[in-house]
């Protein structure tokens, strides 16, 4: 309370102060009450006291009286109170004159700062009115007022660039002031008038670099011009910039040799090599007695660790001296770094280290942290225990949204990687969202609960915790909990009466989307089929979501009577992710997450509009990109294959990179080994110097035999050159055919089928049923291992791996892949593989379909 | 809200390089903010040199309350808050603060931060406190004004600053003087 007697602002009022002000208007002048005065005002502005337009206006006029008075210190607060108004006040430039008056007066202490204050209120047009004294002041001999004209004149560049930019002269003469301020100043204000023309930078570049500058501040600003040009011309390492910025690296001053080891540092393609003198100077500011210096070279450390771990172990020893410094952001990133460097044996100590003050970082920090362990429960997944105590204990604690998600996705990730902690992390987030705030991070969970809690062995622990959500929680939440009972229901026999019971309450909800989901799961539990509980609870929806609202309209716009068909929605290509899949969140997370139409949306797009493809149907997959020819060669051709029910069309995406042809009807010619049919072409019209353009092949995919899935196309490249001239790229008026050989394109069994993410497997192969069951059993000669083995089919078939089961546990013999994946047409089709390692891999394929010739298909290209 | 605000602001060290190291223009704009707040965390002085950082007047409190909340308790000279390198320093019941970009060089705004307190330690004769900056305001503000201009470094060398600002330290208006000030017999 004392205190706050000893503030002379406490409590000050606007309206108060703005009466006292008319004191301006007294003669004599008090210079010292003014000066008061002015204070008080500037620091309400300071408080953000809101001041009116009026009252502004009528208070800077009445300073502009203090001008008259002699004294300095009240004079510098009046150029502060106009600069503090310029933007509050009305007229302001009623002061243009006297601050002009000071600028080219004999006092200099006045001098430059009337010229920022001038500055301040001038714009372009009145800039012209004193551009003779602004280029006057930039060569004043008088630091303060070059300088203050120089900086004055960078922040008028934005408004006033073409005046500000016939001052070049003035401030090129400025850089070689002896004064370091003054040299830094016009360095900056040159680059920036300049920054547009490379040239011109390089030639600024390599006039100081030589001639040398005084200022450290102007050598950090030369290291990052120097830095950027390299970038940009992609020079390589040996050029003169790089030299320069490495001599920076020997400069006196410690900012401008970190300036130079960071530019060094974050160079892209940086060698081990050109990074062993940026690392030892970094190693050296490690053990400097000012924090902020270790603080600058262990985060630049840090960076270094991404992507050349190798190259800081041998700072490791000054690491461990940080982790335990006083300033817990050095010893947090002393800590990360050295997870990335070190060995397993290092791991339980770094992180007994940092649990002993995790509470003390800041959130940032934290965050750096999860990722750490992250990256390193993937490298060391022995250590997943320890990991996971260590994620759980922070879980516990206070923290914003962004920290608990990267928790939260590092449990989930761990859960994933390692079936044994799967039970400790699903207890742990259940806690988490007993507590939670973070709608998002709650349905994420639900949703993970749902999907891994009935497989575990006591499924009927994990009920409580979901329920009480239902109980407890926003909308969002309440219809990703019932979604997550549903999945109780339906894999465990027992819990589903119990389940039952929840969902009947759960119909009496106040919200329209929990009320529905309850009934729509109480119907479809209560039918007790299992193939019923697959389709609707287990694996949701695999079309593309734009595609069936695209689909859904244009069914809306054709009545008709056939009922809407799933089978004509394109599926989606990317496999589902888990939050899409809850669709109520969207509405109430903070960072919504838009559904961007995916590449095959596009492609759809684009294939429609061309009128040759009209009637083929909603688009069935569309490949990654097959090159056709080699890199650099005259022409560049690459084929995107576009799967359709009956046919397929070739997508070629050509680029002509001779600056002296123009290509016109430009068609890739197509011989087919098998049955396959040509049936049109689509060419590109025309195809000038590196302007890409796409010609299209159609062709029929044989009826009569449905196993001929594989084919090779030779292709030809076919088209009419006209010369040209390749400076003003104006063709000749005759031009000749020509044609260029392609490499051959593959169509193989991966093009017909479409991945699809099953994420309850079991549940999927027993809704399509043994029906058209298949199995054979191959040997895999030439493969030595699971992993090589499982890559090989998932590549080959083109499906999707389910349960990650593409994963391959260490030291095992046998492993078990579960494919999934549509066919061609719509028919779902699965595959699992059991594998067995003796002298190669044996493998034995059950394949699953709804259509008999998919299962032949199927297991005919794999032999 | 509060917590809204501040978590959709943080944004994690990597993302933050992702971000801006690759298009970082080199620029005279080095210091995005500089504020003085006193053992209670309330703002004395403060200036935001970049409008698209913390526009409004709540958001600028509201980080300077964070800012204060983690780092009054130890004197640890640097933290990265909000996706900010922040230098600072304390004295008696003072905090300076220098707010700088995630990449900006992390001694250059240590100069800056030395210059003021260095300037202002030498206008106060050495009682670095709350109650005689607050009765010599004008002379901070003189002093703030001279090392930074719009963002931009305009001097760091403090006696260059003290001959520029050519500011007397005096007693103030009110009855109440500084009574350290007294104690040093300086008048």
């Amino acid at each position: 309370m004392i205190k706050n007697g000893s503030n002379p602002f406490q409590h000050l009022e606007k309206s108060a102060v703005l009466q006292e002000a008319r004191i301006f208007n007294e003669t004599p002048i008090n210079p010292r009450r003014c000066l008061h005065i002015l204070t008080k005002i500037i620091y309400l502005l300071n408080q953000g006291e809101h001041f009116g337009t009026t009252e502004a206006t009528e208070a800077f006029f009445a300073m502009t009286r203090l001008f008259q008075s002699h004294d300095q210190t009240l004079r510098r607060m009046c150029y502060l109170t106009i600069k503090e108004m310029a933007n509050i006040s009305e007229d302001v430039i009623i002061v243009t004159s006297s601050l002009t008056k000071d600028m080219t007066g004999k006092e200099d202490v006045y001098r430059g700062p009337a010229i920022r204050a001038l500055c301040r209120i001038t714009d372009t047009t009145m800039l012209q009115a004193i551009e003779r004294y602004m280029k006057q002041a930039i060569v004043d001999k008088v630091p303060s007022v070059s300088s203050s004209a120089l900086v004055s004149s960078l922040h008028m560049v934005k408004g006033s660039y073409d005046v500000v930019k016939r001052w070049v002269n003035e401030a090129q003469e400025a850089a070689s002031s002896d004064n370091i301020m003054v040299q830094y100043h016009a360095l900056g204000l040159l680059y920036h008038l300049r920054k547009n023309d490379r040239l011109a930078v390089t030639k600024m570049l390599n006039k100081f670099t030589k001639s040398g500058l005084k200022s450290p501040f102007a050598y950090c600003m030369l290291i990052r011009i120097a830095s950027k040009l390299l970038d940009e011309t992609e020079g390589g390492h040996d050029s003169p910039l790089f030299d320069f910025i490495e001599s920076c690296l020997r400069n006196k001053n410690e900012m401008v040799v970190y300036e130079a080891a960071s530019a060094i540092v974050h160079m892209p393609n940086c060698t081990a090599r050109e990074l062993a003198p940026a690392v030892s100077v970094l190693q050296l500011f490690c053990s400097s007695p000012k924090a902020a210096l270790r603080y600058a070279a262990v985060r630049t450390l840090n960076k270094v660790a991404m992507k050349h771990p190798s190259a800081v172990t041998a700072c490791n020893l000054d690491l461990e001296n940080l982790i335990t410094d006083s300033n817990r952001s050095i010893a947090t990133l002393a800590i990360t770094t050295l997870l990335k460097t070190g060995s397993e044996s290092s791991v339980d100590r770094l992180m007994k280290q940092i649990s002993s003050f995790v509470s003390e970082i800041s959130d940032e920090f934290k965050v750096v942290v999860v990722q750490a362990i992250s990256a390193l429960c993937q490298k060391y997944p022995r250590k997943h225990s320890v990991m996971m105590n260590f994620l759980s204990n922070m879980l516990r604690d206070d923290g914003g949204f962004e920290y608990k998600r990267a928790i939260v996705d590092c449990i989930i990730s761990i859960i994933e990687e390692n079936p044994e902690s799967k039970e400790t992390g699903l207890a742990h987030l259940c806690e988490f969202i007993e507590d939670c705030e973070h709608t998002v991070l709650a349905t994420k969970i639900l949703h993970l609960l749902g999907k891994e809690g009935p497989r575990t062995p006591q499924p009927s622990k994990y009920i409580r915790f979901i329920f009480n959500r239902v109980v407890l929680e926003s909308e969002a939440v309440r219809a990703a909990a019932v979604s997550a009972l549903a999945k109780f229901g339906a894999q465990n026999d027992d819990l589903l009466p119990s389940v039952l019971v929840l969902m009947q309450r759960c119909m009496m909800d106040s919200d329209d989307e929990v009320r529905d989901r309850a009934t729509f799961y109480m119907n479809v539990l209560q039918q007790k089929q299992k193939a019923l509980n697959a389709a609707y609870i287990f694996n949701g929806l695999s079309v593309s979501v734009p595609g069936l609202e695209k689909s859904l309209h244009q069914y809306t716009l054709e009545p008709s009577e056939k009922p809407f068909d799933m089978k004509t929605v394109p599926l989606a290509t990317a496999p589902i992710t888990e939050q899409k899949t809850e669709i109520a969140p969207v509405a109430t997370s903070k960072l919504p997450e838009k559904l961007a139409p995916s590449r095959q949306d596009i492609y759809q797009e684009q294939l429609s509009g061309i009128p040759e493809f009209q009637g083929l149907g909603p688009l069935f997959k569309s490949s990654e990109p097959v090159q056709l020819t080699e890199a650099e060669t005259e022409y560049v051709v690459r084929c995107i294959k576009h799967t359709f029910a009956r046919h397929m069309v070739f997508q070629f995406d050509c680029t002509n990179t001779l600056n002296d042809q123009l290509l016109q009807k430009v068609v890739v010619q197509m011989e087919p080994s098998e049955s396959y049919e040509v049936i049109h072409y689509v060419p590109a019209a025309s195809l000038p110097y590196s302007q890409p353009g796409s010609c299209y092949t159609l062709v029929r995919l044989p009826d009569d035999d449905p196993t001929a899935v594989s084919c090779t196309f030779s292709c030809t490249l076919k088209y009419l050159v006209r010369d040209c001239d390749p400076n003003t790229g104006e063709p000749d008026d005759d031009g000749y055919d020509d044609e260029y050989v392609l490499e051959d394109l593959e169509v193989t069994v991966a093009d017909h089928i479409q991945k699809v993410l099953k994420p309850n497997f079991g549940a999927a192969w027993e809704e399509v049923g043994d029906e058209f069951e298949k199995e054979e059993t191959f040997a895999l000669a030439s493969v030595r291992t699971l992993d090589e083995a499982v890559g090989n089919i998932v590549s080959f078939l083109g499906m999707q791996p389910c349960e990650r089961s593409d994963k391959v546990p260490e030291n095992k013999n046998s492993h078990v892949l579960f494919l999934a994946g549509v066919f061609r047409g719509g028919h779902d089709v699965l595959v699992r593989a059991r594998l067995a390692l003796a002298d190669g891999v044996t493998m034995q394929v059950t394949v699953r379909s709804s259509e008999e010739t998919v299962v032949d298909v199927i297991l005919a290209s794999v032999g | 809200m509060l917590s809204t605000l501040g978590s959709v602001q943080t944004l994690s060290l990597l993302e933050f390089e992702l971000k801006y190291v690759l298009l970082q223009e080199p620029s005279l704009y080095t210091v995005k903010a500089v504020f003085i707040l006193d053992n209670d965390g309330t703002r004395l002085l403060s200036k935001y040199y970049d409008p698209e950082l913390y526009p409004t007047m709540k958001e600028q409190k509201n980080f300077e309350r964070n800012v204060f909340n983690k780092t009054h308790k130890a004197d640890n000279e640097i933290a990265f808050l909000e996706g900010m390198t922040i230098v600072y320093k304390s004295s008696i019941d003072l905090f300076f603060y220098v707010v700088g970009s995630a990449q900006e060089n992390e001694l250059m705004l240590m100069s800056v931060l030395n210059c003021l307190f260095d300037s202002l330690s030498q206008i106060l004769r050495k009682n670095v406190e709350r109650r005689c900056l607050l009765d010599n305001m004008e002379g901070v503000f003189l002093v703030v004004d001279e090392i930074i201009d719009g963002g931009v470094i305009l001097e760091c060398d403090p006696q260059q600053v003290l001959q520029k600002v050519n500011y007397r330290v005096r007693l103030s208006l009110t009855t109440s003087v500084c009574p350290s000030m007294w104690m040093c017999h300086y008048f």
